[in-house]
């Protein structure tokens, strides 16, 4: 796991780097007027939505595959967790997000903390298979649960109230809200990875027996950690929900939980944004690559140039592949050597 | 009515198994040689099942489809092999993962190219339709058992072949400690390719005997390869003997669990609360088996000893 540990320390990182989260926040919040002089600001807005909350997914799991290297492939059970919450209840006649939010948080807390406890029993390549299969239970059983639409999914009758009004219905208050959690998520784990705990994480992860020999026990600090971003995972889910209004098993195939990880190692790991980043860029190719395809194979017949559109994911895959082969420490990797060489 | 119903759907179990087990065992060794993991395991069995529809519909016969498939499946191997794993041998499994990963969704929508979406179907060969009675007023269609007897018989050449046989010894060795083996003196580039081209035939063997009972579709190969893994994840990776009992485990555990939950539920239960729950619980059977003994065995059933 030599590429986890050297992606980032903490002392060097320039000043230029600070910059970036600014930046990348600023931009979320500008947005929205941008969007406005688009033309097209339903699609705009929906489009970044989907990226904020697949950042917050994707910066939960950075923080224990980051700051951690614990390599979990059930992360999409919890965006499920969460949008089950948020779509059971609803189906209940509970439909406010103060009653659906906590649960989906203490549901997901609940799962992360055993699932998690016997997860991290197991080391390695052990520990990716076992939370893919604890992934694939909370799969199966939503695919079971015929009352809430079993393969098919359910449709929400509207998104959360917020204490008794139907705010979320307007896409541009929806927006803010999932640019607070955001920002709101961004700012926990930040401040989580600076603390003593995150520093224990991070002493784990490099070894794990020396700092037993110094007298931690790994095991509570990687379990605490794993919770947090269950949790965290959990709300993006609750939002995914109320975004599509719409929930299905489809939230938490074990594919979807591979997209999770590329996004963070895309976006680099171990910096947060760097995972928000990820998300953005994943996002943003899966939407118009397709149109990428079709606008530079001009010379070729029209013909062939909508096949080529049409498999754009035979494009994605070898792509993906030589992200991984040749861009070391993703995006914030390009940036961060862009910067010092 | 009960004991015959149980073992037709034992015989079904052990069925699943062996299948699990073609594809399991090339999984494990490239797992337990290489330390290397390959999500793209999956797609090697849904290239074996297309091959064979491909070259049974170009043929007409089964049988030259299954003698030409498997030579391809084992060039198809070799090339990925070559092309793109080769490169992240001495990757993280994180790289692995992702990059593999890559490679799924390639191929899956490289089939979907190559042969559209719609599933395709290949006839039973002649020779094998039809059932046999195996019981009194027990109907059971040969296919079926003619896939339980070539599990068994390859279950059975791969157990020399890794026992008693020179590359076999290699090939322990390699998963006990390869950078042991390389100082020895051994071509561990070249044993690796081995291994990994021979993993790959086994599991394209198993999709072209399954393509007759299943419809050949793109991404048929994602599910059973998370069932291939939660098999060597059981089994202890690198053995085996593990992947064996474990597949075997594991297909019994699924299909009698599948008929059978509902009816156990219902001497607790009531009969509709019981049918929706056993519904609900049969598909997790496996995932809740697979985590219980990786509580109780963190290293699976059979770990190699390093």
């Amino acid at each position: 796991m030599t590429e986890i540990a050297e992606t980032h320390s903490a002392p060097s990182l320039g000043a230029r780097l600070e910059i970036i989260p600014v930046v990348l926040f600023a931009a979320f919040a500008a947005a929205p007027l941008l969007a406005t002089f688009s033309g097209a600001e339903g699609y705009v807005l929906s489009l970044l939505t989907r990226v904020m909350i697949f950042g917050v997914a994707a910066m939960a799991l950075d923080l224990i595959l980051g700051y951690g290297a614990l390599v979990s492939f059930g992360h999409a059970a919890f965006l499920g967790l969460g949008g089950y919450a948020v779509g059971i209840l609803a189906s209940h006649g509970f439909e406010d997000a103060l009653i659906q939010v906590p649960v989906a948080l203490v549901a997901s807390a609940a799962f992360a903390l055993v699932t998690g406890a016997i997860s991290l029993r197991t080391k390695g390549v052990y520990f990716i298979m076992i939370t893919l299969a604890f992934g694939q239970m909370v799969y199966f059983l939503a695919t079971s649960l015929a009352p809430y639409g079993g393969d098919d999914g359910m449709t929400l009758a509207s998104r959360s109230l917020i204490a008794g009004s139907g705010w979320l219905e307007n896409d541009f208050t929806f927006y803010w809200v999932c640019l607070l959690c955001l920002f709101a998520a961004y700012a926990l784990s930040r401040s989580i990875v600076a603390s003593r705990f995150g520093r224990v994480l991070r002493g784990t992860r490099e070894n794990a027996v020396r700092m037993e020999a110094i007298g931690f026990r790994p095991f509570r600090f990687q379990l605490a950690a794993y919770v947090i971003s269950g949790m965290m995972a959990g709300l993006a889910g609750c939002l995914l929900a109320n975004q599509a209004e719409f929930v299905s098993p489809a939230f938490m195939t074990w594919q979807r939980s591979g997209e999770l990880i590329f996004m963070v190692v895309l976006g680099g790991l171990g910096s947060l944004h760097g995972a928000i980043i990820g998300a953005a860029a994943f996002l943003l190719l899966e939407e118009f690559l397709p149109e990428i395809l079709h606008t530079v194979s001009f010379f070729l017949s029209e013909e062939t140039r909508s096949h080529l559109a049409e498999n754009w994911k035979m494009v994605f895959g070898p792509l993906l592949i030589l992200i991984v082969l040749f861009v070391r420490g993703g995006i914030m990797g390009l940036l961060r050597r862009s910067h010092y060489g | 009515m009960t004991a015959t119903l149980f073992f037709v759907q034992a015989l079904n179990g052990l069925q699943f198994g062996l299948i699990l087990f073609l594809i399991a065992a090339g999984l494990t060794l490239v797992f337990g040689v290489m330390d290397f993991i390959n999500l793209a395991h999956g797609v090697q069995y849904m290239v074996g099942a297309y091959l064979v529809a491909a070259f049974s519909a170009w043929t007409g016969s089964f049988g030259w489809a299954l003698l030409l498939a498997l030579p391809t499946a084992l060039a198809f191997g070799l090339l990925l092999e070559a092309l793109v794993f080769r490169h992240l041998y001495d990757r993280d499994h994180l790289d692995q993962v992702l990059a593999t990963f890559g490679v799924i969704l390639f191929l899956n929508q490289g089939v979907k190219f190559v042969w559209g979406a719609a599933p395709l179907s290949v006839p039973v060969p002649e020779i094998l339709s039809g059932s046999v009675e195996i019981a009194n007023g027990l109907l059971y269609p040969v296919y079926r058992l003619a896939i339980i007897a070539a599990g068994l018989v390859i279950a059975a050449l791969l157990y020399v072949l890794v026992n008693h046989t020179r590359v076999g010894m290699l090939v322990r060795a390699g998963a006990s400690n390869a950078a042991m083996v390389s100082a020895l003196g051994v071509n561990i580039q070249r044993l690796f390719m081995v291994v990994f081209g021979f993993g790959a035939m086994l599991a394209g063997f198993a999709g072209a005997m399954v393509a007759p009972i299943l419809s050949v579709e793109p991404g048929m190969g994602d599910n059973i390869l998370i069932l291939a893994f939660v098999v060597i994840v059981i089994g202890g990776i690198g053995s085996i003997r593990g992947a064996f009992l474990a597949a075997l485990l594991i297909g019994l555990v699924d299909t009698v669990g599948r008929s059978f939950a509902p009816n156990l539920l219902r001497l607790v239960l009531d009969p509709a609360a019981a049918s929706q729950t056993g519904r609900a619980i049969a598909p997790m059977l496996i995932y809740v088996f697979m985590a219980a003994v990786l509580f109780f065995r963190p290293s699976g059933l059979f770990p190699v000893k390093r």
